[in-house]
């Protein structure tokens, strides 16, 4: 179709809408944004009529691409290392694309531009899209990769398991709360516009490299729809910007959103891509340099930093801030080392690293040895049972952390930590800024004006407060993380599979307590917990300035 | 010819051979190669099933922490007060059209392809000129009008339930749905564009002031306004897809356009509101199945037949009233094969069938 022709016909389509007379459409999902002096902006012009055949060609190309996969053997050549961790991946991904897609009617019922219905519709199927080829690529991976264990109950674990649930927020911060908030700046302006990047782009290349072309086949497919939900969210940002009522609502939201988006999205996919690959070509990116490249200049500097003009606040500090603990406190290091000392209650296998890897990362992030390297040397050492116990009840010089209660990813940067009574409990977070997430963020007023739309921090947010004082044993197997012989466990700190010996069992790991953090914490005398702060702060990882 | 003496080493990653394939090992769970966490509704999983269960995390199920965000004034998820109606399962329902992303593309590719063949048929062999006038003005006023329905339900009806249900499956399927709908009304003022375009009289403009004031149309925007209000995402499916689509969607689609455009030289028409029809079709089917799955629940089934009486007692008369109304538009083809009596036999015939197969009384209020 020729772009006069879309032309006329986008408008003849925009013919179709109309101001109710008769009845008030029902506010399912409010804001505290108003629209009221919002000049009408129009997105990306997309009718059906090219729409559904677009996508049906990309189909079948995906499509062909799995049936050559199988038929060209590639599972003989995919590195176990990468494909355990998709094991994770894929369990999370399917849940905040068809968020997506529940949270488009947030987005129209908030939104009093009939222009941008449409696009809100088709990304809407757009999202289903995503998350269907998605779990059908997992299901492929189930089929034909040498261990399906944790790949087959795989939407059971994404909602039992602590990793899963810090995923979880991208996808349930889409559709809950201020439909503003959680439709357009947390999961269009930045998840989408910035963060895709990362998982959509930069981490199928690892996968490529690692002998998965199928992964690339599949994310690229979906990033391509990503433009037009980029332009989407771009367009209703920019109608509240024309408001300067919504002025402090946007700078809450866009730390929020940043923040939070930073803290998720690079705990994963960063560890992922430096933990999950065997190729270390000293000219292959690191996961900073393609953050510098995809998040900070390609969004950040291309994307946000021209909205300034428009009056939108931008979190300046705390971009600076991310990248600092990306290089300087070395977070997805922390996070990934926090991943595997919890190998025993994940639904995946993580491979030890060794001296090839541990050049690499000295190379990429000079002193990492000296913060990483005897940790995963005792990784390596305690990786078979019979004479120890998992790593994460050994003596290794590690402190199981806490947890960040805004997050959910634990306070590893351990002088960051920031702990406050909120609401009669006491709460441990990862960052300033999550402490203000959950104190004055996420409340029914923010800087003295009513927020009642505002969305809450519920659920039980610690993941082991669940199994406080239980063995560990019963929680594996509470869990459902155990193979079909019934007591081998899925997850297993080395990828041996050729040897019994060296898999670990329930009995192997029976009579090992587990406790919460936060509960103990909150049992503590004031002179104890300061005390205990105190030493934990002091104990952790310290930046480099 | 380029210099060769001087290029920079590529760089690549190794191609290693793992053999990493399924069944080069045997050892414990080496062959569970299914998702083991849902139950199939036969002996094995769908693709459908596969892609579309538990997708959408339950607190009944397996999400231990619950849901981690809630809203202002209430919990976040997908609680199932959000209805009224109740299930001892909603988990078990499936959609009998097994919708997912190729079922899609492929289903209404097909649908673009044909009306895209017939517009671009009807161009070349000037079709619309030898449409008689009143013929024109019917398409240009009532077919105009309709596109208004099939799009306010798309964006403000079906969008917004599929945010609503407290599992995957009736999200995906309502979400499907409203693709159809979307399309459905895009392909009909797309084809009023051609006409405006034809060199016949036709103002293509007409259906917003119809739409807006005709009297005619005037019951059947407060009833389309009238379901944009519902906040209960059960009912709202309801009153569209059982009653509304039955009394007044049918009706005018099936019932009348699909009976007089062939006696007024017409074959584009129905080639078009054809595949409208063929999509409800689609998804009565699983909005039949669902509420099947209501009435016919051991535990809630009499309570929800009791509920959906209510519904019924709501929306019948609404709906009555906008079919009633447009009663007027069957005289206004020049060739009149059915009359509006006969049309809404066969629709009250076909609607008191869905009431039947979900086991619920037939309203009073309707003409028998």
């Amino acid at each position: 179709m020729s772009r006069q022709s879309l032309t006329k016909a986008h408008a003849k389509i925009s013919e179709l809408t109309w101001e109710p007379t008769f009845a008030t459409p029902a506010t399912r999902f409010g804001t505290d944004y108003t629209f009221e002096k919002a000049p009408k902006k129009d997105p990306l012009k997309q009718i059906m009529r090219s729409y559904f055949p677009m996508e049906e060609e990309k189909d079948n190309r995906v499509y062909g691409a799995m049936d050559g996969a199988i038929r060209g053997n590639m599972f003989r050549q995919v590195q176990q290392r990468w494909m355990e961790w998709q094991k994770l991946f894929l369990s999370i991904i399917p849940f905040p694309e068809i968020s997506a897609a529940r949270a488009m009617p947030m987005a129209i019922d908030a939104v009093p531009n009939p222009e941008i219905h449409n696009g809100l519709a088709v990304q809407m199927i757009d999202e289903v899209r995503h998350s269907t080829i998605q779990m059908n690529l997992k299901k492929l991976y189930m089929n034909n990769y040498i261990d399906p264990a944790g790949f087959d109950m795989s939407s059971k674990a994404f909602a039992n398991n602590y990793a899963g649930t810090i995923g979880r927020q991208f996808g349930e911060g889409f559709i809950t709360g201020d439909a503003i908030t959680a439709a357009n700046i947390y999961l269009t302006v930045v998840a989408e516009t910035a963060f895709t990047n990362t998982l959509f782009v930069a981490m199928p290349d690892e996968a490529a490299a690692n002998g998965d072309y199928l992964l690339p086949t599949v994310f690229h497919s979906v990033q391509s729809d990503e433009s037009r939900h980029i332009s989407n969210g771009y367009s209703i940002l920019l109608m509240a910007l024309a408001d300067e009522r919504n002025r402090p609502l946007l700078e809450r939201d866009m730390r929020y959103a940043w923040w939070n988006n930073h803290c998720v999205v690079d705990a994963a996919i960063g560890t992922f891509i430096e933990y999950g690959t065997k190729d270390r070509r000293k000219d292959r990116e690191s996961y900073a340099e393609m953050w510098q490249r995809w998040i900070y200049d390609d969004y950040y500097r291309s994307y946000l930093l021209p909205l300034e003009k428009y009056g939108l606040t931008i979190p300046h500090d705390l971009v600076e801030e991310s990248w600092n603990r990306i290089t300087n406190k070395f977070y997805v290091h922390e996070v990934a080392r926090f991943f595997a000392t919890g190998w025993p209650v994940n639904y995946w296998r993580i491979d030890a690293m060794t001296d090839t890897d541990f050049e690499w990362f000295e190379e990429k992030y000079p002193g990492w040895y000296s913060r990483f390297g005897k940790w995963w040397e005792n990784y390596n050492r305690l990786a078979y049972p019979g004479r120890n116990k998992p790593i994460a009840f050994e003596d290794v010089g590690y402190t199981y952390p806490h947890r960040c209660w805004t997050c959910m990813v634990p306070c590893l940067i351990h002088e960051d930590m920031v702990t406050d009574k909120v609401d009669d409990q006491w709460r441990t977070y990862c960052s300033e800024t999550c402490h203000w997430t959950d104190a004055v963020a996420f409340r029914s007023e923010y800087e003295g004006k009513a927020t009642p739309n505002m969305g809450r921090l519920t659920g039980f947010r610690e993941w082991e407060t669940l199994h406080h004082e239980k063995d560990l044993a019963d929680i594996i197997s509470d869990l459902g993380y155990v193979r079909d012989d019934g007591k081998t466990l899925i997850p297993q700190p080395h990828l041996d599979l050729d040897d019994p010996k060296k898999m670990w069992t329930l009995d192997d790991v029976r009579g090992i307590q587990f406790a919460s953090p936060n509960i103990t914490l909150n049992a503590m005398s004031d002179k104890e917990r300061e005390a205990h702060l105190a030493e934990y702060a002091a104990n952790g990882t310290h930046a480099v300035a | 010819m380029a210099d060769i003496t001087n290029q920079k080493e590529r760089s690549f990653p190794k191609i290693e051979f793992t053999d990493s394939e399924a069944g080069a090992l045997t050892f414990p769970s080496s062959k569970s190669r299914s998702y083991n966490y849902f139950e199939p509704a036969k002996k094995r999983a769908t693709m459908y099933e596969d892609v579309t269960v538990d997708v959408q995390p339950d607190p009944d199920r397996y999400l231990t922490q619950g849901w981690i965000y809630g809203f202002g004034d209430g919990p976040g998820g997908y609680p199932e007060e959000w209805t009224t109606a109740k299930s001892s399962n909603w988990h078990a329902f499936r959609d009998p059209n097994e919708e997912w992303e190729q079922s899609i593309y492929r289903n209404n590719t097909a649908v673009v392809r044909q009306v895209e063949l017939c517009l671009k048929n009807a161009k070349r062999a000037r079709v619309y000129e030898s449409w008689n006038r009143p013929w024109l003005k019917f398409i240009e006023r009532n077919v105009g009008a309709w596109m208004h329905v099939e799009n306010g339900l798309a964006l403000h009806v079906f969008a917004s339930i599929q945010r609503s249900g407290p599992v995957n499956q009736i999200n995906t399927a309502v979400a499907v749905n409203s693709a159809h709908k979307m399309r459905f009304a895009q392909d009909l003022a797309l084809f009023n564009l051609d006409l405006s375009e034809a060199d016949v009289p036709f103002e293509g403009s007409a259906h917003r002031e119809v739409w807006h004031e005709a009297p005619e149309w005037q019951p059947t925007r407060e009833v389309v306004e009238q379901l944009t209000a519902v906040g209960d995402w059960c009912e709202l499916l309801f009153a569209t897809n059982i009653v509304f689509e039955q009394l007044v969607g049918s009706l005018f689609r099936s019932e009348l356009v699909m009976q007089v455009a062939a006696r007024n030289s017409d074959y584009i028409t129905p080639t078009i509101v054809g595949t409208g029809e063929h999509d409800y079709d689609r998804d009565l089917g699983y909005t039949r199945a669902l509420f099947q799955m209501l009435t016919q629940d051991e535990e809630h089934g009499e309570a929800n037949k009791e509920l959906f009486g209510t519904w019924l007692a709501k929306w019948v008369p609404r709906c009555e009233k906008a079919t009633h109304t447009l009663q007027p538009i069957w005289s206004q083809a020049a060739d009149k094969p059915v009359t509006f009596a006969d049309s809404k036999q066969s629709a009250n015939a076909k609607f008191v069938s869905v009431l039947e197969d979900l086991g619920l009384d037939i309203p009073k209020e309707l003409d028998q």
